[in-house]
């Protein structure tokens, strides 16, 4: 790749980000800053924190009405904040993969599963190698869906969005993100809907594309035990900031009490417990970084 | 079982089209027990909750619930004693209405009164601020919506509830609040619930039984403590538990 | 109740009432309608032509069916303010009693035409197999006529007037809609969260109309306003060919087609109607716009 800048895919300094509401703003980021290179970055932190918002202002694509700001906001050395609509367009889709975290939300409910595939793949395709058949999308649309493991790839193509099960339409998301070989790709829960067996094969899919083709993940996730197996490295975000930074094989060695509030609360197969902890939000937290 | 089950399911056939996505499944769930259902993703496990709610027309079998058989239609008060959770909290909430106006329906479709007083109630069970009783879903966290659809599920006080993956489009601090209010409002209520999961931890968290499907069959049905020992027979259920156990590390 | 006060219970984050909150969300969506202002813009002209019309009795100059013959085709002046037309009538005294009539025949047109398309696009769409077959096949029976010819045939059927061509022009104009409105009950009725309104019991009407039609509403408040100007088209044909409105009561449509013939030597004559259904057409268009984008919550 051209732009390989001191090796960093992705650099976020001081983002913040802003939704107007009827009294002023909201301040759903305040302040971030970490920077990827070609790895496995995961995002961790409970809901409402600002993982998406973090992950659709890197595609900028948020609304309209939101304020974004940032000291730099860059995909391989090209400023995001300030990029043409145009070049926008060419990096989202081709050269950034956004898995969305509603995936079924996000298809088109009345185009078939296999055209929307086909597309994705037509639409950055066609250009490079001159010749990109309606045909051959077909087909790359098939293997696609073999290759997230869904079981009757030839019917499913032919599925509208509604007619494939939850877990479905999940792994077809990440098919069409796929498509189009992307140098990074942001997935919002991608397996949040999966199988321990699938969710397994589908990230394994993911991590080849990794080493083998150097593609960036930044895998947003509140599934803490998979994020520590899985990736390089974590980011633990809490109400918009960003609260530790540490390798993802440390995450059950956690020191801060909010991640390891987050561990917790989770249900055990191994230990039997009448009640979940639930976590008790310290003011202190916000401060820290204020 | 000493008396009638709940829930009773008898070789139940799912059928889309030309495609047969639930065959010959049977079990039953006992008053105010908690039955699992797991299985990989495009087993069946929404199909049949959603057959058993009456959403989908084509089956046959043997369905009961409250020892009594289920035609093709159900009625009003079918719906008073049954009610479902949706798997995907992003589309079972109507965007163009606000949460008072989602959990005042069911009230006004069975004609019950102080809707004003069981409306803070329910939003009281489920933990959700007062403020976001005038909003629009799109203005709520994914775990706040999952919050209001529980809610509506519970406002017209059912005995039945059906739960397509409560959890599974919730952080772990939500999904901790919501099994925890599950258990509660289970023990409240005396309700019958069957959940569907593919968390192994989450179903042993609240299950008594659970039932594993592959391939629109059940290959085994077992114990909460034959989960946790890992004693399983079928094979597609040891990989399961196994990969549960290495996760948890 | 001061200014402010009444601004913050309106903007209310915990409104303590149904009521609360309904005024505080009608009033956001006032404020948002503000910001548009081309919407604003429409609305306001919408609303100046229904009083000019509604006060005409008391703006007009002249009586509108009083002919002088001796004064036909004079050009603006301060006697006539938009001159006269070819029986020497005052054209400003007849756009307003016409405005009466036009903006009269399209609404009723609007408030026929549109619930019925819902209704049908709707039940068709939600109910699916053979209903939907019938609903639809009666649709394309309409559709496949030339819209004024098959309101022609209505009108000749029944007695020519102003209430005919409503009715003729009602029906001709709602399979559109019932094609667009069955389109997006296609797309809602297999989503969740209409399953789970089913799961509460409710009636199939009930599912219709109080959670279905709410949502075809946007993509149809734009098609009835791009289609008023289309519906006056329709209004002045009729009239013209003598089956609408009847002389000597004005209409737009038909103040146009009757002066047609004086465009290149006495242009004010047809023009002045012309502007008033363009400015009509474009002010409910921009006022449709705005509607639009204001009634979908997402967009805030
Ligand atoms: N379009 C929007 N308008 C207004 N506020 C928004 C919008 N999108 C997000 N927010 C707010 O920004 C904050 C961060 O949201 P975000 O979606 O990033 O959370 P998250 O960390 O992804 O949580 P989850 O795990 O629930 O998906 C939330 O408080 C949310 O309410
Ligand atoms: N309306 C429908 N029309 C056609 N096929 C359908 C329809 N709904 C579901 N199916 C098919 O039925 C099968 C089972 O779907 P179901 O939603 O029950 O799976 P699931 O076990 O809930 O999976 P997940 O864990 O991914 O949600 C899938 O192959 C799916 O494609
Ligand atoms: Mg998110
Ligand atoms: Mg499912």
């Amino acid at each position: 790749m051209s732009g390989m800048n001191n090796g960093n895919l992705v650099e976020i300094r001081d983002l913040r980000v802003d939704f107007p509401n009827p009294s002023g703003f909201t301040q759903a980021v305040r302040g971030i800053s970490f920077s990827m290179g070609r790895e496995k970055l995961g995002i961790v932190g409970e809901s409402g924190s600002g993982k998406s918002v973090t992950g659709r202002a890197l595609m900028r694509l948020l609304p309209q009405a939101a304020r974004v700001r940032a000291e730099a906001l860059r995909f391989d050395g090209i400023d995001v904040l300030g990029a043409s609509e145009r070049q926008m367009r060419t990096l989202r889709g081709g050269r950034i993969g956004l898995i969305m975290q509603d995936p079924k939300y996000s298809l088109n409910p009345v185009m078939t599963v296999g055209r929307q595939i086909s597309e994705a793949w037509l639409a950055h395709n066609r250009s490079g190698s001159g010749g990109g058949g309606k045909r051959e999308a077909r087909d790359a649309a098939l293997t696609l869906l073999e290759q997230v493991r869904i079981r009757d790839p030839k019917r499913v193509l032919g599925s509208y969005p509604h007619e494939v099960s939850g877990g479905m339409g999940q792994r077809v998301m990440i098919a069409m993100m796929l498509a189009p070989n992307p140098d990074l790709l942001i997935a919002d829960e991608p397996t949040s809907a999966l199988d321990a067996s699938v969710q397994a094969e589908i990230l394994k899919l993911i991590e080849d594309l990794v080493s083998a083709r150097g593609m960036g993940l930044m895998l947003i996730s509140h599934d803490l035990p998979l994020v520590a197996r899985f990736c390089d490295r974590v980011v633990v975000m809490y109400a918009g900031q960003v609260m530790e930074e540490l390798p993802a094989r440390d995450l059950h060695r956690a020191q801060h009490a909010y991640t390891r509030g987050l561990l917790d609360c989770m249900p055990s197969l191994s230990k039997k417990r009448a009640r979940l902890p639930t976590l008790t939000r310290d003011a202190a937290w916000l401060e820290r970084h204020a | 079982m000493s008396q009638l089950p709940m829930i009773a399911i008898e070789h139940l056939d799912v059928h889309f089209g030309s495609s047969h996505v639930v065959r010959d499944i049977s079990f039953s769930v006992a008053a105010g027990e908690t039955f699992g259902l797991v299985g990989e993703s495009g087993s069946g496990k929404s199909t049949v909750l959603r057959t058993i709610a009456g959403l989908n027309p084509g089956w046959d079998g043997r369905m009961a619930v409250a020892g009594q058989n289920l035609g093709p239609r159900r009625d009003r008060a079918f719906f008073r004693r049954v009610q479902m959770v949706f798997q995907d909290p992003y589309g079972s909430l109507h965007p163009r209405q606000t949460v008072d106006r989602i959990l005042a329906e069911p009230l006004e479709v069975h004609g019950i009164a102080d809707a004003e007083a069981r409306i803070a109630r329910a939003l009281e069970e489920v933990a959700l601020p007062h403020t976001a009783r005038f909003r629009y879903p799109h203005q709520l966290s994914g775990g706040q919506r999952q919050r209001v659809a529980i809610a509506r599920a519970l406002i017209a006080d059912p005995s039945v509830l059906l739960l397509d993956e409560p959890t599974s489009a919730l952080d772990v601090s939500v999904q901790a609040e919501v099994l925890n209010l599950l258990s509660d409002l289970r023990e409240a209520r005396q309700l019958t619930c069957i959940l569907v999961s593919h968390n192994l931890a989450v179903i042993a968290h609240l299950c008594e039984r659970l039932a594993v499907m592959q391939g629109g069959r059940i290959v085994e049905i077992l114990s909460e403590a034959e989960l946790r020992a890992g004693r399983a027979k079928h094979s597609h259920t040891q990989d399961l538990i196994a990969l549960s156990y290495e996760l948890e590390g | 109740m001061s200014a402010t006060t009444r601004r913050e219970w309106l903007l209310s984050d915990t409104p303590a009432s149904r009521a609360q909150a309904r005024w505080g969300r009608r009033y956001q969506l006032w404020l948002a309608f503000r910001r548009n202002w081309l919407a604003v813009a429409g609305l306001l002209i919408v609303v100046a032509m229904l009083l000019l019309a509604i006060f005409a009795p008391l703006l007009a100059t002249h009586d509108p069916g009083a002919q002088q013959l001796a004064n036909r085709l004079q050009p603006p002046s301060a006697a006539h303010w938009f001159g006269t037309d070819e029986l020497g009538r005052d054209s400003w005294s007849r756009l307003l009693y016409g405005g009466r009539v036009t903006l009269g025949m399209v609404v009723a047109v609007v408030i026929l035409v549109a619930p019925l398309g819902l209704v049908v696009g709707c039940v068709a769409g939600y109910a699916g197999g053979l209903l939907d077959k019938v609903l639809m096949r009666v649709t394309d029976v309409f559709l496949a006529f030339p819209r004024l010819i098959l309101a022609l045939a209505f009108v000749a059927a029944m007695k020519p007037g102003v209430e005919s061509a409503v009715v003729a022009i009602a029906l001709t104009a709602w399979p559109p809609y019932a094609r667009l409105a069955r389109a997006e009950t296609l797309t809602i009725r297999n989503t969740d969260y209409i399953a789970a309104v089913r799961m509460t019991g409710a009636s199939h009407w009930r599912v219709i109309w109080k959670h279905v039609t709410p949502m075809c509403m946007p993509s149809l408040t734009v098609r009835v306003t791009l289609d008023m100007s289309s519906i006056i088209l329709t209004a002045a044909g009729l009239g013209f060919l003598g089956l609408g409105a009847q002389p000597p009561i004005p209409e737009w449509g038909t103040m146009i087609a009757t002066a047609r013939r004086f465009i290149l030597e006495q242009w004010w004559v047809p023009v002045i109607p012309g502007i008033a259904i363009f400015t009509a057409s474009l002010a409910f268009n921009l006022l449709g716009d705005g509607l639009r984008d204001v009634l979908d919550p997402k967009q805030r």
